[in-house]
């Protein structure tokens, strides 16, 4: 396998998470050994045991930042590598884990541990709270077309074509009849971030907003339309707060004027 | 190397420094006296999520054993509550991302027992299917991607492309198999998204059901050839003979139980999903955030696929049998070691049982009504990793008043440091690289799964002795 230039070095690291967006990166079966064969994984511990230190040149970070440690660990992971990618949606907005964030810490390890002493937990935030991030791989879990089209631009030293327009445009090229419009299911395809192929909506149910917003969403009209559409204050709070609830836009949809 | 990598992540340099965090909390300062030594696996690599092993041994005898499963903890037990019922087989399925159609399946079935829902049998059929395809993929990933390297001598699957590139690729292309399966089933291999309460929000077309049957039943070749290569892999000579302990799994009427039926041991125990919580009793066991479970009044009991042949093995279709027989696989069995044969076992019993599924694909049914009302229930299932418990609690607004969640992982923790505790006398005089191998691999038998178990392992041995310093 000789190659004319070096392989750019990958590291993989987890924080805060349910290994799921890493998982993904073995879902590439058909393609796995190509970019096996193009970068260099020097770092991924859910997929081998000699590990090397950095410096690499790109780090994706799975998982949402939850605790002090780890935000020690996230400012070490930035200082060693050139390029950082969010991987999912938990470290770019902090993700599910951060519905835990509208009650009080302790109230919430209580519930849980018997020691709660030993915990050490912080609200849930995306990595980007805490160091500055050059791209973001959304989805709950990624989608792994996006992650292909990152990798190759990455080689290329392009800038990776992802489509941050909302879900509605992607659900209309798969002829899906609107779930909002004809069966009132409320649905935030409007203003969450396309790249999965309306992924949802075509299997039948409607967009709970995995990937985050989408460019310039308008999520006070939609909160408005599901108000219209009989929902109470809590019930659209709540269907804004699931994936990306810290994020400014979906705040503005979740507090219904 | 994994040790200085996972230094450069944790805080600590080389071995000799507790990490900060939790564990320092509670080590004691560390005299190094000349006959003192600790092991540690600071990372452990190859499972899913993040724990530490620390061995230290004194005069020859392992004085202290701790695992420490340092993945942070997600407390969806406790942010489920308030949340609506509608809501929790999408969030559950977050806990894990390798099994979440378990978390999914399970919740739904919990939460249809607190409502007084009743499916029609399509449902269970396409839910049967859908459990199926979650354990192949995960199988697959286990056999091949974790603990497979570990047999060979290779440190990744990635590493074994240019030596055995016909293995890789097999393991590629069964991997493929169960994700499309699931894929088939639940709209997307991770997180899938059709099922819900009371049914799906997709149903397969016959089409689609004939053309995944087509290629479960041309999947017999890598099952052999999976089943011979596992045939020869056999426990550490190092090793004493393995403990027995008890085991637990589920066991139905007829047929391999994975999706319903009561839960039983090799103890004796006998019991509905709804009353689990008078058998089984958890503690929190610091530094680590995982939970360790127990019988009550007995002690720790081992799940997974080891347990479930145990338990079932009189159930075993043409498949199962050939598979079984292939690998030389004795049961009953108590050798963890014999945990990847008993994995390959099942590829081939349930590729059968989904066969058998798939033959007479069900038309979808009417949708059943779900009513909202208070009520609580609790369901157990067979995740790939073992038995997976949920209950819940709900108010008559249909709003989660408890959340009670087991994963396999931590039914494991205690027998899983137990073992280790057991096999350490016969390890103690190797050289620390063997230890940390050896010790990894008996974690790996578990196929652990931290992020579940907290919601990865890694093995730290620390050695102090004047060869040493």
């Amino acid at each position: 396998m000789s190659t004319p230039v070096a392989r750019p070095r990958v590291a993989v690291f987890k924080f805060s998470s349910c290994a799921g967006c890493q998982l993904q990166i073995l879902n590439i079966e058909d393609q796995l050994l190509a970019v096996v064969g193009a970068v260099d994984f020097a770092y991924f511990v859910m997929a081998k045991r000699e590990n090397v230190p950095g410096p690499y040149d790109l780090g994706f970070v799975e998982g949402a930042i939850t605790s002090t440690e780890e935000v020690k660990k996230i400012k070490q992971v930035r200082g060693q590598v050139r390029k950082l990618v969010a991987l999912g949606s938990c470290a770019c907005f902090g993700g599910l884990p951060s519905l835990k964030n509208s009650r009080t810490q302790r109230e919430v390890e209580a519930e849980v541990y018997e020691h709660p002493g030993a915990i050490c937990s912080i609200p849930a935030a995306g990595i980007d709270r805490y160091v500055p991030v050059d791209g973001l791989l959304r989805g709950c879990p990624i989608d792994t077309d996006e992650l292909l089209e990152l990798v190759k631009a990455e080689l290329l030293g392009i800038t990776p074509s992802l489509r941050t327009h909302s879900v509605c445009m992607e659900c209309k090229l798969q002829e899906n009849p609107c779930l909002f419009q004809t069966r009132g299911e409320v649905c935030l395809g409007p203003v969450t971030s396309a790249g999965c192929g309306a992924r949802c909506p075509s299997n039948g149910r409607a967009c709970h907003g995995c990937r985050g917003p989408s460019d310039d969403p308008n999520a006070r009209s939609l909160a408005q339309a599901m108000w219209e559409a009989g929902l109470t204050r809590e019930e659209i709070y709540r269907r804004f707060q699931l994936y990306a609830g810290d994020t400014q836009a979906f705040q503005e949809g979740g507090r219904l004027p | 190397m994994t040790q200085g990598a996972g230094a450069m992540i944790h805080g600590a340099k080389d071995g000799l420094e507790p990490r900060q965090g939790p564990l320092s909390a509670v080590l004691p300062a560390e005299p190094a006296t000349a006959a003192r030594r600790r092991v540690r696996v600071d990372y452990v690599a190859r499972v899913e999520g993040e724990a530490a092993l620390d061995l230290e041994i004194e005069d020859g005898k392992l004085t202290r054993l701790v695992l420490d499963i340092f993945e942070p903890p997600r407390f969806f037990q406790a942010f489920l509550k308030g949340r609506h019922f509608t809501e929790v087989p999408e969030i559950t399925s977050r806990i894990c991302g390798i099994c979440p159609v378990a978390h999914q399946l399970t919740a739904i079935q919990a939460l249809e027992a607190a409502l007084g829902v009743t499916v029609p049998e399509p449902v269970r059929v396409l839910r049967h299917l859908l459990a199926i395809s979650q354990i192949l993929q995960s199988h697959v990933l286990h056999i091949y991607m974790l603990a497979l390297p570990d047999f060979l001598g290779y440190e990744s699957v990635l590493a074994m492309a240019q030596d055995h590139a016909e293995v890789v690729n097999r393991a590629l292309h069964m991997k493929r198999l169960g994700n499309d399966f699931t894929e088939f089933v639940g709209g997307r291999a991770v997180h899938p998204v059709t099922a819900v309460i009371g049914g799906f929000t997709r149903w397969p077309d016959p089409a689609e059901a004939a053309a995944m049957r087509r290629r479960l039943e041309a999947s017999w070749d890598d099952l052999l050839a999976t089943a011979r290569l596992v045939q020869g892999l056999s426990r550490p000579a190092h090793l004493p003979p393995p403990q027995a302990y008890e085991m637990a799994a589920l066991r139905a009427e007829q047929g391999y139980a994975i999706q319903e039926g009561r839960w039983h041991s090799t103890g004796g125990l006998d019991t509905a999903p709804a009353d689990y919580r008078q058998h089984v009793e958890e503690h929190h066991v610091p530094p680590s955030h995982a939970l360790h479970s127990r019988i009550r009044g007995r002690g720790p009991f081992i799940v997974g696929p080891l347990a479930r042949l145990n338990l079932n093995r009189d159930r075993l279709n043409a498949w199962g049998q050939a598979m079984l027989d292939e690998c030389g696989l004795q049961l009953p069995s108590q050798d963890m070691f014999d945990s990847i044969k008993a994995r390959v076992v099942e590829l081939g019993q349930l590729i059968r049982d989904a066969l058998d599924l798939l033959a007479e694909f069900p038309a979808p049914p009417r949708p059943v009504p779900v009513p909202v009302r208070a009520g609580e229930g609790a369901a157990i299932t067979e995740a790939p990793r073992g038995s997976l418990y949920h209950a819940y609690a709900v108010n008559a607004r249909g709003f989660i008043e408890k959340a009670d969640i087991v994963a396999p992982t931590s039914h494991n923790a205690a027998s899983m440091e137990q073992e280790l505790r057991d096999s350490a006398p016969a390890l103690v005089n190797l050289p620390d690289e063997e230890i940390r191998r050896i010790s990894e691999m008996m974690i790996r038998n578990y196929d652990p799964c931290f992020s579940c178990s907290v919601h990865c392992v890694k093995v730290r041995i620390r050695r102090h002795s004047a060869r040493e310093r």
